[in-house]
């Protein structure tokens, strides 16, 4: 199966730069997410891949050949749409067979095939019901099951579990990581939600106004973020970010509250100033348990969500969320005692956002 | 509420159900008890409600002196112009919707053709068709009827595939179908009942229309409304006759939206059949 390449991908609409200058190699079999905001041109890229979109400059190409140039039909892409998208005159078996017969499969091949997916999706009970009998979970597998029959290069998925709701998202999403595994083949997904893309993805692609912000493996995304936009876009709940100003010569952070606390944490290249936003995950926040600590907060809310606790206070106007074990005794406006794990905080410049 | 209420309650409702069904009804009836009355009876007063036998001398008449054929010329005309109308409105509405083909405003300007009053046409077609020889031809009229209703056809069905989803027809593009494959495969299942239903209507207008038939046709082609009117006379007016060829013409559209009711009834109650 080939791999897939964008090369210096523009798309206009109109006056509207949607995706700019983007450049992505996808090798064969790897399941890649597109993430990013409203607007962020994720979908276009995806549309524009399947031949929906016609791109304004740039290639894209599949095993080394261009496509830009063929209809969408000639792609051999197969795509499952957001909406599912399933003919509701048209039985779930007949839904499924949709795809081979276009491509004139013969009767035998396409039984053959739509017991083949209807088994592995587990909706060989409902060949003969029509998209309109079924609940949300099982049109989008019979959406999926669509997608799967054909032998295409590549999966397109747009946003597939939006429509779902939280708890069946959960299911389908181990459903399509395993699926992915099975099939072995390319899969490129659309996602708005950073848990989806954190959960499914081998590699991340980070887009925010058509312009890719960081590509790579979701923990290296999580872990390093390039700038304020992809660590506070990546994590639930997301970063905190502190103004901080490094004092004493640097062995020394000092709060917006005024409270300061021993720098243990590694900044390879200092700000003149010494001021700097500083990101600290929730979860970079323990309750500090002996005599030490490195700084004081007074809970405003807690949320308990059962294994997790989350405490929120705030530093002189910013506000801050630390995620707290559950077994932890914290209550609303008490003070408590926090340590931070210095080591895996991020530090970002002032101005431009980017991560020192 | 108790049963008595509710049996008055019911016992009201049919009762004006009737009463509507009546008032629709009844000059249909009229219609066909005259095609089989006996001139007597016809001309009776008080009136004869009921025919006293079964007469299709009228019919017989018709058929015998084929006068009955202007019912074919009417379906033959009516048919083909409604099919050419329903094909291409179809296609150049879908190219509308999709392409946005014309902008913004060529929808609008295509409807407004038909608030012309036919009357102000009807000369320079007699006109154009006199020169091109096509009068009293099944092409000259089926030409006019198409092009007098694809306007209509054109802004129903442009209606009707707006409300289609776009991404069934991208997902069909995907899946391996051409453009063309798409619109009879999925754009016509998809908006089939508001389809049939312009379709009835369009048929409707044409075998109804009078104006164009009276002046565009003289004996080959000439169709039923025209052939009824040739039974008034100054001298004298052929009730039975009148009365056996409007049957003629009312029972094919009896027939037409009998069958079709329920795309009627779905096509602009809804909308159009939604995914």
């Amino acid at each position: 199966m080939p791999n897939l390449q964008l090369r210096n991908v523009d798309k206009f609409y109109g006056g509207v730069h949607a995706v700019k200058d983007v450049s992505l190699e996808v090798p064969e079999g790897e399941f890649i997410v597109l993430v990013g905001p409203s607007g962020c041109g994720k979908s276009t890229l995806l549309r524009s891949i399947a031949g929906l979109e016609e791109i304004s400059s740039g290639d894209i190409a599949l095993g080394g050949r261009s496509i830009v140039d063929l209809p969408p039909r000639d792609r051999n892409i197969a795509m499952v749409f957001q909406s599912y998208a399933l003919y509701p005159y048209l039985t779930v078996y007949e839904n499924i067979a949709f795809g081979l017969r276009a491509r004139k499969f013969s009767d035998g091949d396409i039984e053959r095939q739509v017991k083949w997916a209807s088994e592995m999706l587990a909706i060989g009970d409902y060949l003969q019901r029509y998209p309109r009998e079924l609940s949300g979970g099982q049109r989008q597998r019979v959406a999926i099951g669509r997608a799967i029959v054909r032998e295409a290069d590549l999966f397109l998925l747009d946003e597939p579990l939006s429509n779902l709701d939280a708890k069946l998202r959960d299911g389908m999403r181990e459903e399509i990581k395993r699926l992915h595994k099975q099939l072995k083949k390319t899969f490129i997904y659309v996602t708005h939600d950073q848990i989806e893309a954190m959960t499914l993805a081998e590699r991340i692609v980070l887009l925010r106004d058509g312009i890719v912000e960081q590509q790579g493996a979701p923990l290296e995304l999580f872990e390093r973020p390039k700038n304020l936009f992809v660590a506070g876009f990546l994590g639930s709940p997301s970063m905190n970010f502190i103004e901080v100003e490094l004092e004493e010569g640097g062995a020394a952070l000092r709060l917006p509250d005024g409270q300061s606390l021993a720098w243990t944490g590694s900044l390879t290249l200092a700000p003149e100033n010494g001021e700097f936003i500083w990101g600290v995950r929730p979860e970079h926040f323990s309750v500090a348990s002996g005599e030490s600590s490195d700084l004081e907060a007074l809970i405003e809310v807690v949320q308990p969500t059962g294994s997790r606790t989350f405490g929120s206070f705030s530093l002189a106007g910013t506000h801050v969320v630390a995620e707290l074990d559950a077994r932890t005794e914290v209550a609303a406006d008490r003070k408590i005692a926090l340590n931070v794990d210095m080591e895996r905080t991020a530090c970002f410049d002032k101005l431009t956002g980017e991560a020192f | 509420m108790n049963r008595g209420a509710k049996g008055w309650r019911l016992a009201a409702r049919l009762a004006c159900a009737v009463a509507v069904a009546a008032m629709f009804l009844f000059p249909i009836y009229w219609l066909a008890a005259i095609s089989i009355k006996t001139p007597e009876e016809i001309f009776a007063y008080p009136p004869v409600w009921i025919p006293s036998g079964f007469r299709l001398d009228g019919y017989a008449t018709l058929f015998r002196d084929g006068d009955a054929w202007a019912v074919w010329n009417s379906l033959v005309t009516a048919g083909v112009s409604t099919v050419l109308a329903m094909v291409i409105g179809f296609i150049a509405a879908y190219s509308i919707v999709r392409f946005r083909t014309g902008g913004d405003h060529l929808a609008i300007w295509i409807i407004s053709q038909r608030m012309i009053p036919p009357i102000c046409v009807a000369f320079p077609i007699f006109l154009l068709f006199v020169s091109l020889r096509i009068v009293d031809t099944y092409t000259g009229l089926i030409m006019l009827y198409t092009a007098f209703n694809l306007p209509y056809v054109i802004w129903m069905m442009r209606g009707f595939i707006q409300e289609i989803p776009l991404e069934l027809e991208q997902s069909a593009l995907v899946d391996g179908l051409s453009r063309w494959a798409v619109l009879w495969k999925v754009v016509l299942p998809m908006s089939r009942a508001g389809f049939f239903a312009t379709a009835v209507f369009t048929f409707i207008f044409a075998w109804n229309d009078f104006l164009f038939a009276l002046i565009l046709t003289r004996s080959d082609v000439i169709t039923y409304p025209v052939q009824v009117t040739g039974y008034f006379g100054s001298q004298s007016t052929f009730w039975s006759k009148i009365g056996a060829m409007s049957m003629l013409g009312v029972l094919p559209m009896i027939f037409v939206v009998g069958t079709m009711q329920r795309f009627i009834v779905r096509g602009f109650s809804m909308g159009a059949v939604k995914g």
